[in-house]
């Protein structure tokens, strides 16, 4: 079997490996399958395209929202329950944490391991934050009778800006996972295109959150 | 301990689905065992299962949607033979059994035959088309199969614990709410489309930014093949419209698990949210399908008259038309929902637009032929079929969008007919033209024709002897989904359509002769040259099947058809063939269990969160996530193909062309 | 034997209206199929004729390898497709205007008002001005238009009598509205459109277009004795059930169709009566 598919051009790949040991191997110029542009860019387009389609995701949930806002079935409203302080905080947080995450991926492309950790530690303290806010919020809302259970609003209003929080919270782990990346193994070529993934995906919630808090918090609450 | 999991999941009282499974239980022992005893468990695990090889991987999806074309369509017959029989009587099979068919016929047919079949074949030929080595991201497009795998295997598992979804392939609320089905049925559906939406999603990245950003040196846009630019546009869909049906089918989720309010007839739900929802991802899902079936028609028509495409850039620009305004046109799902006179008119004409484009591409095939040398191969034949097909069953749909006419005829057998008219004719002709056409390329030695000429006229006489009764019935009043009837001039209409299933069936046999027919004859079918039609595109310039890393050094692209433009200036200026420039080492993405491992996992969660057993599902994720981080881990990316063996690959193969006198 | 089944297609109800709504949309049909085989017709035969004319083997034939683009044959085939689509699209909007189902009949007399409510699995009719309702059976006078405000008692389904035209859905917590007439007295088949579940095959009901004094007498004679429709029978008709006979009721409460329309009457319960377990069989019980 093998030795047809010899003859007809097919070798084992497996059998084709690198002559030398692994962990050596730098490529000269790190090239995409198809040999034209590099992995880095190829990678980025990629996951720009994958952010693409969340926020298509994100824009289904939006427009569920609007749609079934005024539907409180006799419950509370957003005017009721929406607390902006609160809001204003968790908006700091994430915004301060985009900005200590652009710190971080300044110290990746200067191979700065000790500002990249510093700066990715902060990042996670201020993602942390924003979540323990909004779960504060959630638990005092459902202690209320104002859960996601209650009426088609707040099944909304749960799903939208759960859905984002989940996203940070995957963000998190996804932070950590790096951090952990780049402590054992450096600032590889494939650990940085990571980062640069990482970077783009962290500042895309910032942007779905402006909109999310527009939309919900500052036209729900002035209603 | 296990959740609603219990024995008496088991339907042991319910000889069909019994027999059945056990049917499916000894083949697929029979199989395992085989394997095992031919010990090519190795050689699957390494070569296939593990591969992140775009060419394997486009296999498998194949593979995937034949095995369950089977299954859809033995749903089929038996949907066809129970109203055939059920004329004032309740058939043989009862009403909870018969919805979950038909439920699972249009689930497994669109999701599990037609996507697979498409993402397939784009997989396949899409990076050989583009001079490329493989997709821009391998392992993700391993592990974009081995989800969608994941959900035909936790459908097909619904056969034997459990039940299937029982509210058609669409699961509409409030029928698909806890309250209207409170078994398991919608949760398998749920689950199984959220897992493999996500790896269909994971494949439309990946070939969008394959053909926007790999190519080959001197592989413009404008030189693309035509095939490539619907893939484009396929899988452009594909990520904008994917994301609505993962948020859609997880607001009826959240519905379900945790008592939410979407859809629900109470606390504010609305039910127009779900079907304008649903319909505008199910929209440009049915233009996902066929608009890759388009390009297998080009390719087809194309090569088999001797001639170029004609009217290349109408042709681009109709596709890019179509890829927009599949966006525009949902509505016309649901024109008897009441929208209003404005609304509905609107909708119906921007869905009549949308056959100006599609109309466009038939006028262009038609003119390919017109001045060629046509030869009937079997793909020919299906382009063929399909274009006579097509276009009556796209006349039907734009009758449809016309709201008055759909005002009588929604969710009729007419609209039966409509749709299977233009997936079978285009989608599923489109894929099998596919199949016979590049069946060589994957596998060294082409079908037998003859045997592929005789599936065909049966399956083209049995589409039409089953589907234009359908028709007919639908302008008798008669509706679909049911399970039994009592008006008797409906009852010869569907007998004919019984007949024409039978029909079709012999079609599909012919099919699977001709492929065992063909492996044991393939030595006299064999393909040496690599160029058995004498194809344009670069997929013909490599051997049969291409070495893993598809060209030994980059083709240079000079114009569209690039490969007929190789071969001209080959003729002019013979003596060429090895490159100028020597040969070098050639880097190659590493196999990985990755899509296999995760998959896995995804099996398992998909399974507890529909049987509610919370630990196993926190299980299954966390290993999901741990085979994430380990593949994250690993030090080697790439593998090396020493130069020295390129050459010797490529010398072997030119060497073959040479002798059968064809040329570089 | 091969006649009947020809002669019965002749005889569809789609294309046998009994009403000028019906009447209108075969127009309709007709005209949009004939516009587009103008079309689609001599394309076939174009494909037939290229294919067979054009084959490798008829030496007869020119062979132009490179001929793959032509400005004139560009303009044709994206022009007369556009043409079509602009007449078809003024069928489209002056079709959906006429025949909305929420547009009133143009006619003399004042409509009969019929509350149609989709129950799991049967047809419940109201007749709130008559004072009386029914299951599974629609009586109307012939010749006077039908106004149908329409709700769901439980999932979505459609209302359908071919032979008069137009379907509507009915969805739970919205009414929807469709104006029929039929013009001559007959008995006309009636049903659901959209799937809604196990018993969905026998949601089908006879639709009886009668003269105005039979009319009369039949609404007499079902105000006398019989059943009541009141919350608590509404409850037991809106239980998973099939309907196979028709049933006549009095209706005491006119304002029962808004109270079933706003949920002060829930919609009907589904497979298990009260909360769903988690343990319920896979079959529905009824």
């Amino acid at each position: 079997m093998s030795g047809a598919r010899a003859a007809a051009g097919f070798e084992d790949p497996d059998r084709a490996g690198p002559a030398g040991g692994s962990g050596q191997h730098q490529p000269a110029a790190e090239r995409a399958a198809g040999g034209l542009l590099s992995k880095r860019i190829v990678v980025g387009y990629g996951f720009w395209i994958f952010l693409l389609s969340d926020i298509v995701m994100f824009s289904a949930f939006f427009a569920t929202y609007a749609v079934l806002v005024d539907e409180t079935a006799g419950g509370p409203s957003g005017r009721d329950l929406f607390n902006l302080t609160n809001v204003a905080i968790e908006t700091a947080c994430l915004l301060a944490s985009s900005f200590t995450c652009g710190l971080a991926s300044i110290a990746a492309r200067t191979r700065d391991a000790p500002w990249f950790h510093l700066a990715m530690a902060v990042t996670f303290v201020l993602g942390v934050a924003f979540v323990s806010l909004e779960a504060r919020e959630f638990a005092g809302m459902v202690a209320r009778g104002a859960g996601p259970t209650r009426s088609a609003f707040l099944s909304a209003f749960f799903t939208l800006v759960g859905c984002h929080g989940l996203h940070v919270s995957a963000g998190l782990l996804w932070l950590l996972t790096m951090m952990a990346q780049v402590f054992a193994k450096g600032f590889r070529a494939d650990i940085l295109r990571r980062i640069l993934c990482f970077s783009l995906f962290w500042h895309a919630l910032d942007i779905i959150w402006v909109a999310l808090f527009t939309v919900v918090y500052l036209m729900g609450a002035g209603q | 301990m296990l959740g609603k999991l219990s024995w008496s999941a088991i339907p042991f009282d319910q000889p069909i689905p019994m027999v059945a499974s056990g049917v499916v239980a000894v083949a697929i022992l029979g199989v395992l065992a085989g394997v095992f005893l031919k010990g090519w468990f190795p050689y699957l695990w390494r070569q296939w299962i593990t591969s992140v090889d775009h060419k394997r991987i486009g296999v498998m999806y194949v593979v995937l949607a034949m095995v369950m074309l089977l299954r859809g369509f033995a749903d089929a017959i038996m949907m066809r033979a129970q109203q055939a029989f059920a004329f004032q009587s309740q058939g043989y099979l009862p009403p909870e059994h018969y919805d979950q068919i038909f439920s699972a016929h249009g689930t497994m047919m669109i999701f599990f035959v037609a996507m697979p079949f498409m993402i397939g074949l784009m997989n396949f030929v899409v990076p050989l088309q583009l001079g490329a080595r493989d997709v821009a991201f391998p392992t993700l497009n391993s592990v974009g199969f081995w989800l969608t795998a994941t959900g035909a295997l936790l459908v097909n598992i619904s056969l034997v614990v459990g039940e299937f979804a029982r509210t058609g392939w669409l699961p509409y609320p409030p029928l698909s709410e806890i309250a209207y089905s409170p078994g398991v049925g919608v949760d398998y559906y749920l689950w199984a489309l959220e897992i493999s939406g996500a790896g269909t999603l994971l494949s439309g990245i990946n070939l969008v930014t394959t053909v926007l950003k790999i190519h080959a040196p001197g592989m413009t846009y404008l030189r693309m093949p035509m095939f490539c630019w619907t893939a484009l546009a396929a899988n452009l869909l594909i990520v904008a419209a994917f994301p609505i049906l993962t948020a859609t089918l997880a607001m009826l989720l959240l519905d379900r698990y945790l008592g939410f309010h979407f859809f629900t007839n109470e606390a504010g739900g609305n039910v127009m949210m779900f079907m304008n929802l649903i319909w505008a991802w199910g929209h440009p899902e049915v233009y996902i399908l066929v608009l890759p079936a388009f390009g297998v028609f080009s390719e087809v028509i194309s090569t088999f008259s001797r001639k170029p495409l004609f009217g290349y850039r109408s042709m681009v620009m109709a596709t890019m038309a179509i890829c927009i305004l599949s966006f525009t046109v949902w509505l016309h799902h649901f024109f008897t929902m009441g929208a209003g006179a404005d609304v509905n008119a609107i909708f119906g004409i921007a869905s009549m637009i949308i056959a100006v484009p599609t109309g466009v591409k038939v006028f262009n095939w038609l003119f390919t032929m017109y001045g060629g040398r046509v030869v009937y191969s079997t793909a020919m034949l299906w382009s063929l079929g399909f274009m006579v097909t097509f276009l009556i069953g796209g006349m039907t749909g734009v009758l449809l969008a016309v709201p008055p006419a759909d005002f009588v005829l929604h969710n009729s057998l007419f609209l039966v007919a409509h749709f299977h008219n233009v997936i079978i004719g285009g989608v599923l002709f489109g894929g099998f033209a596919g199949y016979n056409y590049w069946f060589p390329k994957a596998f060294g030695f082409r079908l037998h024709d003859g045997l592929g000429r005789a599936s065909f006229w049966c399956w083209i006489v049995g589409f039409y002897v089953a589907f234009m009764p359908l028709y007919v019935l639908g302008l008798m009043g008669m509706t679909r989904r049911m399970q039994h009837y009592d008006v008797p001039e409906w009852r010869p209409w569907l007998l004919v359509a019984a007949v024409g299933a039978v029909i079709i069936l012999a079609g599909i046999v012919l099919q699977i002769a001709q492929l065992v027919v063909s492996i044991r004859r393939r030595e006299a079918l064999r393909d040496t040259t690599g160029d058995p039609w004498d194809g344009r595109s670069l997929e013909w310039a490599t051997a049969s099947p291409p070495p893993a890393f598809n060209f030994a050094v980059l083709p240079r692209i000079e114009g569209r058809d690039a490969y007929w433009v190789i071969k001209r200036r080959a003729r002019e200026q013979p003596g060429g063939g090895t490159p100028e420039t020597g040969y070098a080492d050639i880097e190659m993405p590493r196999n990985s269990p990755t899509g296999f491992i995760c998959a896995f996992f995804a099996t398992i969660m998909g399974f507890a969160l529909i049987w509610h057993i919370w630990w196993m599902v926190a299980l299954a994720f966390a290993g999901a996530y741990a085979t994430f981080v380990m593949f994250a881990w690993r030090d080697r990316d790439e593998d090396i193909i020493p130069a020295e063996l390129v050459a010797r690959i490529d010398r072997a193969y030119l060497a073959a062309r040479g002798a059968a006198g064809s040329l570089p | 034997m091969g006649l009947a089944p020809l002669l019965s297609a002749c005889k569809a109800d789609v294309l046998d209206p009994a009403g000028p709504i019906g009447l209108a949309e075969k127009t309709i049909l007709i005209d949009s199929v004939a516009i587009m085989l103008a079309i689609v017709v001599p394309t076939i035969a174009a494909i037939a004729g290229f294919a067979w004319w054009f084959r490798a083997s008829n030496t007869r034939a020119t062979y132009l390898p490179y001929w793959a683009y032509s400005g004139r044959i560009e303009m044709i085939v994206w022009g007369i497709p556009a043409l079509v689509i602009i007449l078809l699209g003024g069928v489209a909007w002056i079709g959906s205007h006429q025949l909305d189902p929420a547009e009133p009949l143009v006619s003399d007399t004042p409509p009969l008002e019929v509350q149609a409510v989709s129950l799991d699995w049967k047809w419940l009719f109201i007749y709130p001005a008559q004072g009386i309702a029914t299951v599974n059976q629609l009586v109307m006078p012939a010749g006077v238009p039908v106004h149908f405000t329409l709700t769901s008692g439980s999932v979505m389904n459609a209302f359908f009598i071919p032979r008069l035209g137009s379907m509507i859905y009915t969805m739970n917590g919205m009414t929807t509205q469709l104006n029929l007439r039929a013009d001559a007295a007959g008995v006309f088949r009636g049903q659901s459109s959209h799937f809604s579940g196990d018993g969905f095959s026998d949601m089908h009901f006879d639709a009886r277009a009668v003269p105005a004094a039979q009319f009369a007498a039949w609404i007499e004679a079902a105000r006398g004795t019989g059943p009541v429709l009141d919350a608590n029978s509404y409850a037991a008709v809106a239980k998973q059930t099939t309907a196979p006979e028709p049933i006549t009721m009095r209706l005491l409460d006119p304002d029962l169709f808004q109270k079933i329309v706003t949920r002060a009457l829930p919609p009907g319960p589904g497979p298990v009566a009260g909360r769903p377990d988690a343990s319920v069989p896979s079959r529905s019980e009824r």
